[in-house]
Formats: structure tokens, C-alpha cells, sequence
């Protein structure tokens, strides 16, 4: 069975007047999956959809959507986008707003688009202006899924959102997911609501990927490993260690790839998605800080 | 039909949860062979995980030969997990709870019972399998 691969980055840079905000980045995510992209702000996770969208172009590498590489006249027919601010004319209604979603898009799906406004209780004559930030959303991606993508990009989609929105955005997502099957790459800050959602991990930090692959397999490569500072040193093969800290008496150590400490006093954990996404974003600003104390 | 509910705070994997929960489901008799187990869309639609999860639980009951799908139908119960030990009216269950009624005259709290009731199981099974660590 080959893996059709719905969105792939080889030594994908952008420069600004300012300097990098992505650089050598290279990654594949195949299709079906339900990706999380985590990064701290300013990590280039806007910037990477961007290039996604072809609104931006590449300062070096390629970015591919289905094996093709995005044009600046418009995106990808099979790509879907919900931008942060999600982007919708205020003074529209929102029936006007599915009328220019049909306008805009050869793909469009009109029954579809008002099935998702029917289930979200939105009313189809209210204006944009006078919806909640949760209805918004829900006409933002009704809007996004009309066009029947492959591959839909969400910019941070639960921000704002109260609890109950939040909820109902992931239910409906999820739910389009089961039944069409399709790839979804969703960025977000906040990591406990992305547990259980996501079964592909791209963590972006300082421009570039610093893990990507699949949840489950990225869990179980690695070891959260707890045992006594004084025997830390040394222990672990050099290269494995993603991040090391200790608390006095108590070390506690990320690894990867590395055989099982048999020694007294030392536990093994398998991470949480938290932990380990955490401790990569962690041990990146380390390394940036350092080379930065480093050059001054 | 048998309602999932995810913690995300447990730290048992997703799949796992749901797993646990259906076969808890057919040992209490409240999942029956033949009875439908909601699709992954409906799982979905209330829980916010992701589908792939619900089908990799589903593919883990259908190898433990629980459950099977039945093209364009749905994932159906093949067999239960009810024993004639954990029926409400078993003798078992009588003397456990005869055995708690006598922790709680003796002042122990919920807590309390829970702590003892896991520290015998752990000492009598092993963790995450279903076997006697003895004989």
C-alpha cells in the first residue's frame, strides 16, 4: 500500500526584510492523518501555511500540496484554509457569505456548506457582524469545507473560542473527518486539547521541525526517565538525551530511541503528547539562547 | 448503545480508553452480542477525538475477536464478556459486597477502600494483563 502524501516540505525557507522565519525545513505528512502543528509564537507555523496557500513564496526548498507546488493566482483545488482571523465579509449575511463561497470556488458544495450552517444553529439572514466568535467560526469552516478539500489548514481555529464552542468546532471537524476521509493539519497552542485529536505531530521551533511524525510512534521511541541527579551523567547514550533537568536530588530525562534503563532507582514513563512536545519546545529556546549568548 | 467518555487527563492512551470501556461495557452485560457499536462519526460527534482513534480501538476488540464489522452496517458485538462471577446476583459479588459494607463500619472512606481494594489487585494481577500472577 503506497501513502499518498498530502502535504511535504523539502528544505523549505522564507526570509523576511528581518531575517528567517522558516528555514531547511523538510517533513511529510501523509494523508488521512490529523496533524497538530505546535510551535511558540513566532516559531513560522503562519508562515509555513502561508506557503501552503501559495500566498507567500518560498525564499528556498518546496512546499507541495498532493505533489504539485501552490501558485500565487489561487489555492490549491484541493486545499482548504481557516485563517486565524477567519476572514469573512462583515456586512454579509450568511447566506450571502455561502453565495461567495459558491462564486469563488469550482468545487464548491452548496448542500454541504448549508448542512454545516443548519447543524451549527446558525441563521442563514443573520448578519456576519452580529454573530458570536463560535458562529463565526462555524461559518468560517462551513465556508472552508464547501470547497470539499483533501487537505484543510486551520490557523490556531479554538482561539477565543469559550469551552462549549470549542467543543462543538472539534466535534464538527472530527466528525467531517470520518466521513470524508480527509487530511487536516491544525495549529495550536494550547497542547491538552489537541491529546486524543491528533494522530501526527510536526513541532516547529525557531523556523525549523524539530519532530515530526506519527503520535504514536513518536511515544514510543521515547522514555521520560526519573531517577537520582548524582547517577544521570553519563547514563545515557550521547545524542539520545532530548532534555535533562534536575531538581536537586531528582533528575528527570527525556530520551530517545534509547535501550531500557535497567539500574536501581530509575523509572521509565512513556511521555504524555504534552510532555513531549514540552520538552522539545524547551530544549530548542535552550539552544537558542545559548547560540545567542554565544554571538554577543 | 454504549456512550464513550474520554479523560484526557488519565494518560491512558485514547484507544485504549475506548477499548477498556467497551469491554467493561460487555463484562457488565450492558454491550450484548449482536448489539451495534456507534460509528466513528458518532463517537466523534461527541467526543471531539480523532476518528482514526475510534477505528484503532475497533480493529483491537475485532483481533481480540470481540466485536466484527459488517461492511456498510457497522461494528457489531460478536461475543459478550459477562461471566456468571461478575453477575449482579453472583456469589461474588455478594461477599465483596459484604466485605465493603464491613470497611465502611469500620470507618473507612471511599478513599480509603479504593487504596486497599487496588494494592490486593496489583499484588494478585499484573498490571495490564488479565492473569493471576500465581498458579
Amino acid at each position: 500500500m503506497s501513502t499518498t502524501i498530502a502535504l511535504a516540505a523539502a528544505e523549505l525557507g522564507k526570509r523576511y526584510k528581518r531575517g528567517w522565519a522558516l528555514r531547511g525545513c523538510g517533513f511529510e505528512l501523509p494523508a488521512g492523518r490529523v496533524a497538530a502543528l505546535v510551535g511558540p509564537n513566532g516559531a513560522g507555523k503562519s508562515t509555513l501555511m502561508a506557503l501552503a496557500t501559495g500566498l507567500l513564496t518560498p525564499t528556498t526548498g518546496t512546499i507541495r500540496i498532493f505533489g504539485d507546488q501552490p501558485v500565487r493566482s489561487g489555492t490549491h483545488p484541493k486545499l482548504g484554509f481557516l485563517a486565524q482571523d477567519k476572514p469573512l465579509f462583515r456586512r454579509f449575511t450568511v447566506a450571502e457569505t455561502l453565495h461567495a463561497g459558491r462564486a469563488l470556488n469550482p468545487t464548491w458544495d452548496q448542500a454541504y456548506a448549508e448542512r454545516l450552517i443548519a447543524e451549527a444553529g446558525v441563521p442563514t439572514q443573520a448578519r456576519i457582524n452580529t454573530l458570536s466568535g463560535g458562529q463565526r467560526t462555524r461559518v468560517a469552516l462551513a465556508v472552508a469545507l464547501g470547497r470539499r478539500p483533501e487537505l484543510l489548514m486551520l490557523d490556531e481555529p479554538l482561539a477565543d473560542l469559550d469551552p462549549v464552542a470549542r467543543d462543538e468546532v472539534m466535534q464538527t471537524l472530527m466528525a467531517e473527518v470520518a466521513e470524508t476521509g480527509m487530511t487536516v493539519l491544525l495549529s495550536s497552542h494550547v497542547l491538552a486539547e489537541l491529546d486524543g485529536v491528533c494522530d501526527h505531530l510536526l513541532v516547529l521551533a525557531g523556523g525549523g521541525v524539530r519532530l515530526s511524525g506519527d503520535v504514536d510512534d513518536l511515544l514510543a521511541e521515547h522514555q521520560l526517565l526519573i531517577g537520582p541527579s548524582e547517577d544521570s551523567a553519563g547514563l545515557f547514550p550521547t545524542g539520545s538525551v532530548v532534555e535533562s533537568r534536575s531538581t536537586g536530588r531528582q533528575a528527570t530525562v527525556l530520551v530517545r530511541g534509547a535501550a531500557p534503563v535497567d539500574r536501581p532507582g530509575w523509572v521509565a514513563h512513556e511521555p504524555t503528547l504534552e510532555e513531549l512536545v514540552k520538552a522539545y519546545l524547551r530544549s530548542a529556546g535552550k539552544a537558542k539562547a545559548v547560540a545567542e549568548a554565544v554571538s554577543a | 448503545m454504549i456512550e464513550f467518555r474520554i479523560d484526557r487527563r488519565s494518560g491512558v492512551a485514547t484507544y485504549l480508553q475506548l477499548v477498556q470501556q467497551t469491554k467493561q461495557a460487555l463484562r457488565l452485560g450492558l454491550l450484548q452480542p449482536g448489539d451495534r457499536l456507534p460509528t466513528a462519526k458518532e463517537v466523534v460527534a461527541a467526543t471531539a477525538i480523532n476518528p482514526n482513534t475510534v477505528l484503532k480501538a475497533y480493529r483491537e476488540l475485532e483481533r481480540e475477536g470481540l466485536v466484527e464489522p459488517r461492511p456498510g452496517l457497522g461494528t457489531f458485538v460478536r461475543r459478550s464478556l459477562a461471566s456468571a462471577g461478575t453477575a449482579e446476583d453472583s456469589p461474588l459479588r455478594g461477599e465483596l459486597d459484604a466485605w465493603m459494607s464491613r470497611a465502611q463500619t469500620a470507618g473507612l472512606d471511599r478513599e480509603d477502600v479504593e487504596a486497599l481494594f487496588k494494592a490486593v489487585l496489583d499484588t494478585r494481577y499484573r498490571l495490564g494483563t488479565g492473569d493471576h500472577t500465581e498458579g
